[in-house]
């Protein structure tokens, strides 16, 4: 079921993306609201709503740094081996994984949702290191707020 | 090959323009000759000679040496020491480097560690799953990706730096390779993976096995609308099958070894099985010759190692030239070595 709804999310790669992009817009439009209720408060709030839409959506493991505009609508992070750069050799013939035989490799599943989107060329980009300080953090407070939030300390 | 400025085995060659490494496998491509590696199975041992033992068998045809790194994610002895091993007697190991098993803060720590010892070459790979070894249970690391493995080499080597910036008193100069499978699905996405992984840094590619010439045609004529040969060395993988049963037993448990029906009838059918397989990668290799864009090949024989010089022999890659290793010198370079030292003195 799991990997049936991550399927359909990529096949659905267009509609998926426009709403990424409104909701992003959304949460930007409402800068000053959060700004007013503090983003001490509201912070927990919506990583709590995007951990479960995103979660549903795209099995979203909370990495912090959301690509998935540019794979395709298909969640690295679900790589058994986390690549953050294509697919690795071991892709079975029939698409499938290499560690698990019942899931269809995210990068093959990538290139089909960027086919989708009709941007190929976005599979140049080369998505650093995953930062593991930003685990559990919302991808979507970071992108909006990028000033307001502090990065993690040690 | 010979090398005008060649120094006493195992020191390193002095980096030419336009090179980045001290190594002796970088000349030989960018001199332009059609270059020949293998790859060496560290042992489960404590034994340096056995290292030296299997190092041997293929002297005077490759021109350089992989050490995987754990490959098929089983344990062995690990692929730096090794590596150091055969940079004392003056090989020119490629030292593979997976990210399965140690994170940025091991990886960055033992290159650092593997130019010291005198390794020039590296290889960035991502690495088989653990499940595929023989420590299943074992915690997959995967900090890294081969991507961003190539990226941090090459801010080592470029920037003088570990990847979070702070500063290297001596900057490691490695030739970067990184590995390709044109073989596997998604066909169409495997050229720009390329291309990401040359952006990132790659300067030789090293490919996985192949046994099916039309799919190497067609990914490389992609390689080359995309100028990627012109990027960097490419050499293609080959290697000797050595039945029909081991066909069939690699493809069932090797990621990402694709082994076509055609083949595998052909072993069946054939009265010498083993015979066949040297064979068979024979011809591939003399087929992917003649593909323009190809720089060298990439023979694995693994358990097969005595068979390489055979297969490079009779394929006449080589042409004329003899690669380097350590008895040439005692005998072809005997009295300039001697000059050398004396000039040293």
């Amino acid at each position: 079921m799991r990997f049936q709804l991550k399927t359909w999310s990529v096949s659905h790669a267009r509609l998926m993306r426009r709403f990424y992009i409104l909701f992003e817009q959304l949460l930007f439009s409402l800068f000053p609201l959060w700004r007013l209720i503090g983003f001490k408060r509201i912070g927990p709030l919506i990583t709590s709503v995007e951990k479960n839409i995103k979660k549903f959506l795209f099995d979203c493991q909370m990495c912090g740094h959301c690509v998935l505009d540019k794979t395709g609508m298909s969640c690295p992070m679900n790589c058994p081996k986390q690549l953050q750069n294509g697919p690795c050799g071991g892709v079975r013939i029939d698409s499938m994984c290499e560690v698990d035989g019942s899931m269809r490799c995210v990068w093959v599943e990538a290139w089909r949702g960027l086919s989708l989107l009709g941007t190929t060329a976005d599979s140049d980009h080369i998505n650093p290191p995953v930062d593991h300080l930003l685990h559990g953090r919302s991808s979507w407070l970071s992108i909006a707020f990028h000033q307001e939030l502090p990065r993690p300390q040690k | 090959m010979y090398f005008y400025d060649e120094p006493i085995p195992g020191a390193p060659l002095p980096i030419l323009p336009g090179h980045v490494s001290n190594g002796r496998f970088e000349r030989v491509l960018r001199a332009g000759k059609f270059a020949v590696t293998t790859e060496l199975a560290p042992p489960d041992s404590v034994d340096r000679n056995e290292v030296y033992r299997l190092a041997r068998v293929f002297d005077s045809y490759v021109d350089a040496i992989n050490v995987t790194d754990g490959s098929g994610a089983n344990c062995h002895m690990s692929s730096l020491a090794v590596s150091a091993l055969l940079t004392r007697v003056g090989y020119s190991p490629i030292l593979q480097v997976s990210c399965r098993d140690r994170n940025r803060i091991a990886i960055q720590g033992d290159l650092l560690g593997g130019a010291t010892l005198g390794v020039s070459n590296v290889l960035c790979l991502t690495g088989d799953g653990v499940d595929a070894g023989d420590h299943p249970e074992a915690k997959p690391v995967f900090d890294l990706d081969s991507v961003s493995l190539l990226g941090t080499v090459k801010i080592m080597r470029e920037r003088s730096s570990f990847l979070s910036g702070r500063q290297l008193d001596s900057a490691p100069r490695f030739f970067i390779g990184a590995s390709a499978n044109p073989f596997v699905p998604p066909y169409d996405y495997r050229p720009l993976r390329l291309k990401k992984k040359i952006d990132a840094g790659a300067e030789f590619i090293q490919s996985q096995y192949c046994f099916d010439i039309d799919r190497l045609v067609t990914y490389m004529n992609q390689v080359r609308d995309l100028g990627l040969d012109k990027r960097c060395f490419i050499l293609v993988g080959v290697g000797p099958l050595a039945s029909a049963r081991s066909a069939g037993w690699i493809r069932d448990h090797v990621p990402g070894v694709v082994i076509p029906d055609a083949i595998v009838s052909r072993l069946l059918s054939a009265k010498d099985q083993r015979r066949e397989g040297i064979k068979i990668c024979i011809e591939m290799i003399q087929q992917i010759r003649e593909i323009e864009g190809v720089a060298g090949v990439h023979v694995m024989a693994y358990r097969q190692e005595e068979s390489v010089a055979e297969i490079v022999k009779t394929s006449g890659v080589l042409e004329d030239r003899v690669p380097w290793h350590p008895q040439r010198d005692q005998f072809a370079a005997g009295p300039r070595l001697a000059e050398e030292k004396n000039e040293c003195n």
